[in-house]
């Protein structure tokens, strides 16, 4: 009892010593909080410019440099059907290397609960249900991880904004984001963010050790249908193993058609 | 074979009737095979070697109009084997057309489908002839002639197969190892239907899928995919002849798959004729089998990119030793490597285990891309405590290592 008033007091003295250095504190923690909300603030925005896209098909090279400078590449169709309220449907289909040309993949993202993911393997003609556990592994072998070339939903990561800042003469907002689901290969991504377009420019990715791990730059982008902005090229770089994977992007066509039953085990079964 | 010119009779009218305003396109692969046996063979197997050089082309040519509504597939496939003159064979692995509609989706022609969700064997997947003279591991399959119609609805996805035509299955040649001793004479081949390999099949599936849990559920009445055997002569030596009997099978397979783990279950119950072990006679048999088995992944071991999967499978069959597969209690251990380099370096290390006699085979398979279009894959099997009343005791003797060249376009 008399530890406790002892405590009690101190724990008051101390308060009172500290009065200034706690209100500056708090107005700290308002801060902090004021940015968690500005950050949510342009997630939302840039999702809300980004929808209504319905659905679009697009071709993508991929191309992987080592540290010695050799490359490989690989070319991928990608279809995308936009779930509003949810994640997004893929279907991707596999053209070179030609040793797994006509593999393809199936995805249902979602927010917070794990992704449903299918695989075809033409040579079997089997479909597989596979474990959507692997976010963090390299996609085809590149230096994108599925996290990274995955549907980016607002809930898939917490929100802090950190300042405005100008990189390659564009106004952007640098926007600190911590992955909300499981099994992420990072603690953060630093995005900056368009301030005009909200769209992102770059992205630093930082490992499970908080050391920063890649760096991935936006560029060509391009608006289609006046309004969704898609990047031509998207270059990713390690900084840990010197390797690097750049993205191509061409033939994006929006609003085709494509229906949910295209997006399923059969239409997988059938992608050429 | 009458019947299979008539398909393709039936493809060339439906491809010609339709305006082509086509995207075509070949693609495939070329590969060089070489098999090297650790061991002779055995005393009564003379002819056999102890290194079978093999080449294999199967290219494809697809292509698709309409809006790729349609499409025409046709892959050619043909092994030369060094020695075994069965295993230098040819197939039509596709020689089909398909078209969709609305709701539902045909097909007409040879095809290739793949039922059930387990690794180490694959019980459910019946529509097609294993081409065992391809490897011993029964994933090799020949084209069947079909018409496959399917229907998509809210309640499921539902195929329905008319199969007119009966493909045998492959065996070696007695140059050919490994192979069951006596040699599989399939001039001899004979069958329970008057129609022999004119009857014809007909196979139903129901497929389904709610959140984690897929769900297959099948009918086939037709001639058995898996032959029986019976002691016969050839010129006066000892040979095996193949009796194919008709046969009803029910099957479920069925996959739960978590963040973490995929749990696996395929369960068949089959009416047929077997022989029966004292008599020798052709009695009428009812049996079950199954596995099941878990498979768990963990990503990015020892700090690298690499994923290491574990599988575990338990295989059983309630006819015990009289079963007619070598699975009736065993159990299976792999383990799946995959470094997810830009080679897609890989490795498959899977033991199967007989609870009962201690019977083990033993196979590691690993592949990897290089330059760009070129692929090497090594395979080593490895067959030990063979069951002595087994047909094939004497692949005890047949441990081969095996690699694999291909070029791909």
């Amino acid at each position: 009892m008399q530890t406790k008033t002892r405590l009690n007091k101190s724990v008051i003295s101390l308060l009172l010593i500290g009065s200034t250095s706690l209100s500056l504190g708090l107005s700290k923690s308002f801060a902090v909080e004021a940015d968690v909300e500005r950050g949510l603030e342009i997630a939302i925005e840039a999702d809300k410019r980004d929808t209504g896209f319905v659905d679009s098909t697009a071709k993508m090279k991929m191309e992987l440099k080592n540290k010695q400078g050799q490359t490989n590449t690989r070319q991928v169709r990608v279809k995308t059907l936009e779930v509003t309220g949810d994640g997004d449907k893929g279907l991707s289909i596999f053209d070179t290397p030609a040793d797994i040309k006509g593999t393809a993949s199936l995805t249902y993202s979602h927010a917070l609960k794990p992704d449903e993911q299918w695989l075809y393997l033409p040579a079997l003609k089997r479909v597989k249900r596979i474990s959507s556990k692997n976010k963090s592994g390299p996609f085809m072998g590149s230096e994108f991880a599925y996290e990274d070339i995955s549907s980016q939903e607002v809930e898939k990561y917490t929100y802090r904004y950190i300042k405005d800042e100008l990189i390659n003469g564009i106004d952007c907002f640098v926007v600190e984001r911590y992955p909300a689901y499981k099994h992420s290969g990072y603690t953060r991504q630093v995005a900056w963010v368009n301030k005009k377009e909200y769209r992102a420019e770059k992205i630093d990715f930082y490992d499970r050790k908080n050391v920063l791990l890649k760096t991935l730059n936006y560029t060509g982008y391009q608006q289609y249908l006046d309004k969704f902005w898609r990047a031509d090229t998207m270059h990713m770089v390690n900084h840990q193993t010197g390797k690097s994977t750049t993205l191509s992007w061409k033939d994006y066509k929006f609003k085709t058609g494509l229906k949910n039953k295209d997006f399923n085990r059969n239409s997988l079964k059938r992608a050429k | 074979m009458n019947q299979q010119y008539r398909f393709i009779l039936l493809l060339a009218i439906l491809l010609f009737s339709f305006p082509l305003k086509a995207q075509a396109q070949w693609s495939g692969n070329i590969a060089l095979q070489n098999r090297y046996f650790f061991n002779d063979p055995v005393a009564l197997n003379t002819l056999q070697h102890n290194n079978y050089l093999s080449f294999s082309a199967e290219p494809e040519y697809y292509t698709a109009w309409n809006d790729e509504q349609q499409s025409f597939t046709f892959t050619p496939f043909v092994r030369v084997d060094q020695y075994d003159k069965e295993r230098t064979h040819g197939d039509l692995r596709e020689l089909s057309y398909q078209q969709v509609f609305d709701d539902w989706e045909l097909r007409i022609g040879i095809s290739k489908v793949y039922w059930g969700v387990t690794e180490s064997q694959h019980l459910v997947d019946i529509i097609n002839q294993t081409d065992s003279v391809e490897n011993v591991d029964g994933e090799d399959k020949l084209g069947q002639p079909m018409v496959k119609a399917t229907f998509e609805k809210d309640w499921g996805t539902v195929d329905l197969f008319v199969l007119p035509y009966f493909r045998e299955r492959t065996f070696q040649d007695i140059e050919g190892r490994p192979r069951t001793t006596p040699v599989i004479d399939d001039a001899q081949t004979t069958y329970e239907s008057s129609d022999k390999e004119q009857n014809i099949d007909y196979a139903a599936r129901w497929f389904h899928y709610y959140g984690d849990l897929e769900l297959g559920v099948a009918y086939f009445n037709g001639t058995s995919r898996d032959p029986l055997f019976s002691a016969g002569l050839k010129n006066g030596n000892a040979v095996l002849k193949p009796y194919y009997p008709l046969m009803q099978q029910v099957s479920i397979d069925a996959q739960i798959t978590t963040e973490e783990l995929l749990f696996k279950l395929e369960a068949i119950a089959r009416d047929w004729q077997n022989f029966d072990s004292l008599t020798l006679q052709l009695v009428d048999e009812r049996y079950a089998a199954l596995t099941t088995g878990v498979e768990y992944t963990f990503v990015g071991i020892i700090e690298t990119d690499a994923d290491l999967g574990l599988v575990v499978e338990y295989l059983y069959d309630d006819r015990d030793q009289r079963a007619t597969t070598f699975f009736q209690n065993d159990l299976m251990m792999g383990l799946r490597l995959a470094i997810n380099d830009a080679d897609s370096s890989e490795a498959l290390l899977g033991i199967i285990y007989d609870l009962d006699n201690q019977e083990h085979l033993i196979s590691l398979e690993a592949s990897r891309r290089f330059a760009q279009n070129w692929t090497a894959t090594l395979e080593v099997r490895l067959f030990n405590n063979i069951d002595p009343a087994s047909l094939v005791k004497n692949i005890e003797q047949d441990d081969f290592l095996q690699l694999d060249i291909a070029y791909y376009f």
